[in-house]
């Protein structure tokens, strides 16, 4: 397999987890925009250890999700009492805190980042990824999954019928934070060397839009967000100049025209994010749609164990 | 005496935060949106007075514009960016399903036309830095040993004159009430007959014209523009109108007043790197210990729009 192509796949396997991460907390109907901060965590932890003790992959991932997951949970506590709005500046605010301490702290190299020794090849994200996703599927399958899909479409109601609303709230979001977390470890290990820089608030932005993008409704919303908005890009650099040769061609002079800035996909994003909201705000993928596929096999339950809408 | 000047500084640096501030705490009080376009609108004041002045129309339409126009075209862009950005995040904007995400919606529309604008601009102008070149006179008054800049105090003055005006709208007009309606409860005052198609746009009128005047003064004050001006400025606007409290126009002033005074006065004592921490670490106790902050009332920003 080419160092592209595995390239690749490292970085989807791991925005997958990440996505997941954020979908934990957002399928209870609380935005996180603080993503790059609790992966910014993972990503600390696994390097410094695997740095400076040598520690081996293994533990250093498992410091940084379990280390990750602790934060989610000790900012959840306090914070989670609010909502909307200040919910988002808050975890928006955690991440900004975090990458200014990391920024000025001497321990974790400052903005100079920190190199990681301990390197794991493309599979290792992809595995953990595919469990990962497993493992999500079946959180939302159980009753606590139940609970937090409850709270996800009303939260007044399900506090009424018995939910204990607050305790799946913190769960979920530290759950998510903890998968951050993961992402984060693995993303250090997969291309060796972390920098602050990286985990900024643009990418707290991109790893939630894939999310709502991609339909907080079910599991299957964030697998479809991360892997199209991670493919697209890598689709776009080759289209993006062909088709800008093509519109050059028709106006006649189409030699040396200089390659479209990369911001171009940048625009893109943001075009289909705001047309997304206009025409499909519940996401790409939604609960009827999935009832609707299912329906169409033989065999199918049609009424029974699936709730539909 | 050095200390007396980063305070004097720092009110000229506050009240920057302040106007961005206000017109983010305006959508919060009025609509129950975090507008994350207007850290952009912002940014796209300054950069378009800077490259209309420096290039002038695209294309080749004009030559450079002297700087007084371009500002003031660059404002114009920023109000109409602004209106634009209400036609998409609020206009056609119905949710067919309960979710508790919904009042997202428009912040995540918001976010999209943030990705949109800021790389457009990057696109046509570059990410540098670049030299906003105003007026040539070096006006900086000496007052007792303090150095003030005329312009400075101009644009404070400015804010000052715009929080009045805001303040007098909300409270006095026929436009103000239907604002204050549809902040209580938005399908009460339809009903009751406040036009909304035509009252909400007014907000983002408003929100465009505040960020317009303030990318155009800070362009004027700091002569220097550039594609991420924007999100420095921005940020450190949410955390001052956290602090004042949510929906709170004075609250806005006190707390843009607080983060500048805290900014400089974090560089004096501690240097300039440590600004980001002391800044959003004051913002995240104020959210845990005291979640209204200075002025604000419970109970905006948590129901749904």
């Amino acid at each position: 397999m080419s160092g592209y192509m595995s390239g690749i796949l490292a970085i989807l396997a791991i925005n997958i987890i990440f996505a997941y991460g954020i979908y934990l907390s957002v399928a209870t109907g609380q935005l996180n925009l603080g993503g790059a901060g609790f992966q910014a965590v993972g990503a600390y932890a696994a390097a410094y250890l695997s740095a400076t003790y040598g520690f081996p992959v293994f533990l250093t991932l498992l410091t940084g999700l379990l280390l990750s997951g602790v934060f989610g949970f000790a900012i959840a506590l306090p914070i989670l009492r609010t909502r909307g709005v200040y919910l988002v500046l808050a975890t928006f605010a955690f991440a900004e805190v975090i990458a200014g301490a990391l920024l000025n702290s001497e321990t974790f190299g400052g903005a100079m980042g920190i190199s990681v020794p301990g390197y794991v090849e493309w599979y290792v994200p992809v595995i953990i990824a595919a469990f990962v996703t497993l493992l999500v599927f079946y959180i939302m399958s159980t009753r606590f999954g139940l609970n937090m899909r409850a709270i996800h479409d009303d939260e007044e109601v399900s506090d009424l019928m018995g939910v204990p609303v607050r305790k799946v709230k913190v769960i979920a979001f530290s759950m998510g934070a903890a998968l951050a977390g993961l992402s984060g470890g693995l993303y250090a290990h997969t291309f060796t060397f972390v920098e602050v820089q990286g985990f900024n608030a643009i990418l707290s932005i991109y790893v939630l839009l894939y999310v709502l993008l991609g339909g907080t409704q079910t599991a299957w919303g964030p697998l479809a967000g991360a892997t199209f908005f991670t493919l697209l890009p890598e689709a776009l650099r080759d289209l993006l100049p062909s088709t800008k040769t093509f519109l050059v061609s028709l106006f006649g002079d189409a030699e040396n025209v200089a390659p479209p800035d990369e911001s171009w996909r940048f625009v893109i994003l943001g075009v289909l994010t705001v047309l997304m909201m206009v025409f499909r705000p519940e996401g790409l993928i939604t609960r009827p749609m999935l009832a609707h596929l299912r329906l169409r096999k033989p065999g199918a339950r049609a009424a029974g164990g699936e709730v539909l809408e | 005496m050095l200390l007396v000047q980063q305070l004097v500084n720092s009110i000229m640096l506050g009240s920057v935060y302040v106007t961005v501030a206000v017109a983010f705490t305006l959508t919060i009080g009025i609509l129950n949106f975090l507008n994350f376009t207007i850290p952009t609108l912002f940014m796209l004041a300054g950069m378009m007075g800077w490259a209309l002045s420096y290039y002038g129309l695209p294309f080749g339409l004009s030559g450079p514009m002297p700087w007084p126009l371009a500002l003031a075209v660059g404002v114009v862009l920023a109000i109409l960016a602004s209106l634009l950005v209400e036609r998409f995040t609020f206009r056609y904007l119905k949710t067919r399903y309960g979710d508790s995400t919904e009042h997202a919606i428009p912040l995540v529309s918001s976010l999209g036309f943030l990705l949109i604008l800021e790389n457009l601009v990057r696109i046509g102008y570059g990410t540098e830095e670049r030299r906003f070149v105003g007026p040539d006179a070096d006006l900086t008054l000496n007052v007792g040993g303090l150095f003030i800049r005329v312009p400075q105090l101009i644009s404070l003055f400015v804010t000052v004159l715009i929080v009045i005006f805001l303040t007098m709208l909300i409270r006095r007009t026929r436009i103000g009430r239907g604002l204050r309606a549809i902040a209580e409860n938005p399908d009460a005052a339809n009903i009751l007959g406040v036009d909304t198609k035509r009252v909400v746009p007014v907000v983002f009128m408003l929100t465009g014209l505040l960020c317009g005047l303030a990318g155009a003064l800070f362009a004027v004050n700091y002569g220097e523009v550039s594609p991420l001006m924007g999100e420095d400025i921005g940020t450190k606007a949410i955390a001052g109108m956290v602090i004042g409290g949510l929906g709170s126009i004075w609250g806005a002033v006190i707390g843009g007043l607080i983060v500048g005074v805290l900014e400089l006065m974090t560089v004096h004592f501690f240097g300039a790197d440590t600004v980001q921490v002391v800044v959003w670490g004051a913002l995240l106790l104020t959210l845990i210990a005291y979640p209204s902050g200075l002025l604000g009332h419970n109970a905006i920003g948590k129901g749904k729009l």
